[in-house]
């Protein structure tokens, strides 16, 4: 025990020395979080819509209204009955197009099959599909209004078939901060806690001080233990301090108990660290060791966790290699915890897996940090 | 006197490269034992052996008593050991190098203080504590590393090149160290390839390519010329007074250090008149041939030469 703590306070020195290794464990993750915060932003609102009103009518002035009123769009221009509408939507003064024909009024009073026209920027697909979904949402309140008066103006009441009434839970506004902050918290740990690691310890292959460890009598579980634990406790901190910076800034709030985020985040950082010693028992210089620490955690944290592409939508082979990257158990987990107030009992299974991985790369870390040469 | 390292037919192979081929020797509680041979000779891989880092292919070597290969552990908690590379933390300050060292080596208590004290006194370093070991300069930095090494109060210290990249005088000071510790009866097992260090050794082994090929007190293989001597000759066209010398029967062997020859031959007089006759014969007059005391370098030279006949002549 004395031996493990000599090694963790000589590398809690050496960090709250070094101001770039300290900045790199708490500022590093602080400005990722405004960046993807800010940045990565799936909400769609506040739509331009071009509006070319032929009509002219009071029914063609509803539709627009039901439009303006949902929030979803703002017009951007109203062209006239000559100009180019697709000239708008290369110009990108408008996203979406709503063209009311001449005619709309009496085709409706006649109940002919009034028409309007949604002209689309398909360029974006992800924000053309959701804009689609809000325009088809909101013509189609528009039709059970018109024909309720049409039945009231008969002398009927109308009763409507099915009363859909949604209500989401967990993120009512479905906001994606929200469902980003976990996702961010798992990919900015995997991060610092693989680079940390390996870099302290190809720093002291660089400099020659592991020879002089390697001479002393210390065995594998002093040297791993003393290595991670200042760097494991470095990283916790820097997940409270992300976490409430979410919560300040973004407004995201841990539903669920802190115990049980701890537990999952002791869990994965471990993993995480194993995953930058195994790193560092690789390679020799801190460059190498920064390349391969950065493309082997922020790479799969991002792409092959469910951080933003749904792991359900990718091809089989993609899929088979999802399970091999921890960010991916411990989002779920995480997301859990965080939106739905969730205990842990639901996700034992995905803290097995976990478990497995950090077993896994700490016993191979250990393994070839001890071999003995020759 | 009692053995505290003993080398029994010790053999590293690297595949089929072998690095240190069947070497036997013993050294002495108290002695300042030198290892002698150039870059690659094998110094190294032996002294991994022998703090228990690298396991031996054949053969078998005890450290104090304890097998390096059955219990290489106890062998890195009773030895100290400092590299060239002097292994300190630069980010660190003094005495938080020492606290670290002692900490490893499992100090505590009132033990380590009395211990970090005295490692201040002996590196000159008292007063010194909180400066950066970045900020030291080569001589402090090398005794700051001696220090950290024996703080556990070892009873074999393994010194790999620890001299390399310091100022003469600071090479002074650390002999001196090295030698009162010796007085204490700390075994002292030192490689080098700064030949004229080894005159502050008691005993010498040399290895080349894997091989012991001498082993003794200075004052032994400075006598191994036996009845022959060694001239310095110096000469106006050195290179090709070399080359005439180098064919002329009489001649052991010759060497060229900058403008000076040194010839080795079988008699001193006698192979000072021939010299002098022969270079003059051939218009080079030699400005001078002295008879000298060789120096390592030349008995170095000599085992180095003997060692690749012997080679060869197995090889033909």
């Amino acid at each position: 025990m004395r031996k493990l703590r000599a090694v963790a306070t000589k590398e809690l020195k050496q960090v709250l020395r070094d101001p770039l290794s300290l900045l790199t464990l708490i500022g590093f993750p602080a400005f990722m979080l405004l960046l993807y915060g800010f940045a990565l932003n799936f909400d769609v609102r506040h739509v331009g819509l071009a509006v070319q009103d032929l009509d002219h009518s009071r029914p063609s002035r509803d539709v627009i209204s039901a439009f303006v009123n949902s929030t979803y769009f703002d017009v951007a221009a109203t062209p006239g009955p000559a100009e180019d509408l697709t000239r708008l939507l290369e110009r990108r003064v408008a996203k979406a197009v709503l063209v009311i024909p001449e005619g709309f009024a009496s085709d409706l009073a006649a109940a002919r099959g009034a028409q309007v026209q949604l002209l689309l920027d398909g360029s974006d697909s992800l924000t053309a599909t959701t804009v689609l979904g809000y325009a088809d949402a909101i013509v189609a309140e528009s039709n059970v209004r018109v024909l309720g008066q049409a039945v009231t103006r008969a002398g009927q009441r109308l009763d409507v078939g099915i009363d859909f009434e949604p209500r989401v839970y967990y993120n009512p506004e479905l906001r994606s901060v929200r469902f980003l902050v976990p996702g961010l918290v798992g990919l900015i740990m995997m991060l610092t806690g693989v680079l940390s690691t390996a870099l302290s310890v190809v720093r002291e292959k660089e400099r020659g001080t592991i020879e002089q460890i390697r001479m002393a009598p210390l065995n594998g579980f002093e040297l791993i233990a003393g290595k991670t634990l200042p760097y494991l406790g470095l990283s916790l901190v820097a997940t409270a301090f992300i976490l409430a910076m979410a919560w300040a800034i973004f407004g995201v709030e841990i539903r669920g108990s802190l115990l049980d985020l701890f537990a999952a985040t002791l869990l994965y950082l471990l993993g995480a660290l194993g995953f930058g010693l195994l790193i560092s028992t690789l390679v020799n210089s801190q460059a190498l060791a920064f390349q391969i620490g950065l493309l082997g955690s922020l790479l799969p944290a991002l792409l092959l966790s469910g951080f933003v592409f749904q792991i359900r939508l990718m091809p089989v082979w993609l899929k088979a290699i999802t399970y091999l990257v921890p960010a991916r158990y411990y989002l779920v987990i995480l997301r859990g915890i965080i939106l739905k107030g969730a205990s842990l009992a639901p996700y034992w299974d995905q803290m097995g897996y976990l478990a497995l991985y950090v077993t896994a790369v700490l016993g191979l870390a250990t393994v070839r940090m001890t071999r003995r040469e020759g | 006197m009692a053995v505290t390292v003993e080398l029994q037919n010790l053999t590293k192979r690297f595949g089929s490269f072998v690095a240190v081929d069947n070497v036997s020797f013993a050294v002495e509680q108290g002695e300042i034992f030198g290892f002698l041979g150039a870059n690659g000779a094998g110094k190294s891989t032996t002294i991994r052996m022998l703090c228990g880092l690298l396991r031996p292919t054949s053969g078998a070597a005890r450290v104090l008593g304890v097998d390096v290969a059955r219990d290489p552990e106890e062998v890195k908690r009773r030895i100290g050991y400092m590299s060239q590379r002097f292994s300190l933390y630069e980010d660190l300050t003094v005495i938080q190098n020492l606290r670290f060292f002692g900490g490893i080596y499992g100090l505590k208590g009132a033990l380590a203080r009395e211990r970090e004290a005295w490692a201040l006194e002996m590196a000159g370093l008292v007063g010194q504590e909180n400066r950066l070991a970045r900020e030291l300069a080569g001589g402090w930095k090398q005794r700051l590393a001696l220090a950290c090494a024996v703080l556990h109060q070892p009873r074999v210290l393994f010194l790999d090149e620890p001299t390399s990249g310091v100022d003469p005088i600071s090479r002074r000071q650390f002999w001196r160290l090295i030698d009162a510790m010796s007085a204490e009866g700390v075994t002292v097992f030192v490689t080098t390839h700064y030949l004229d260090e080894a005159e502050y050794c008691h005993r010498l082994a040399l290895i080349h390519a894997g091989r012991l090929v001498s082993l003794g007190t200075v004052s032994e293989m400075k006598s191994i010329f036996g009845e022959g001597a060694v001239l310095e000759v110096v000469a106006p066209r050195a290179t090709e007074a070399l080359e005439a010398l180098s064919q002329a029967p009489w001649v052991v062997e010759t060497s060229i250090f900058g403008r000076r020859l040194h010839v080795v031959v079988r008699d001193g007089e006698d192979g000072r008149q021939r010299t002098l006759e022969l270079l003059a014969a051939r218009g080079n007059v030699p400005a001078q041939v002295d008879s000298i005391v060789p120096s390592m370098e030349d008995v170095f030279i000599h085992h180095v030469e003997l060692e690749e006949r012997r080679i060869r002549e197995a090889q033909a």
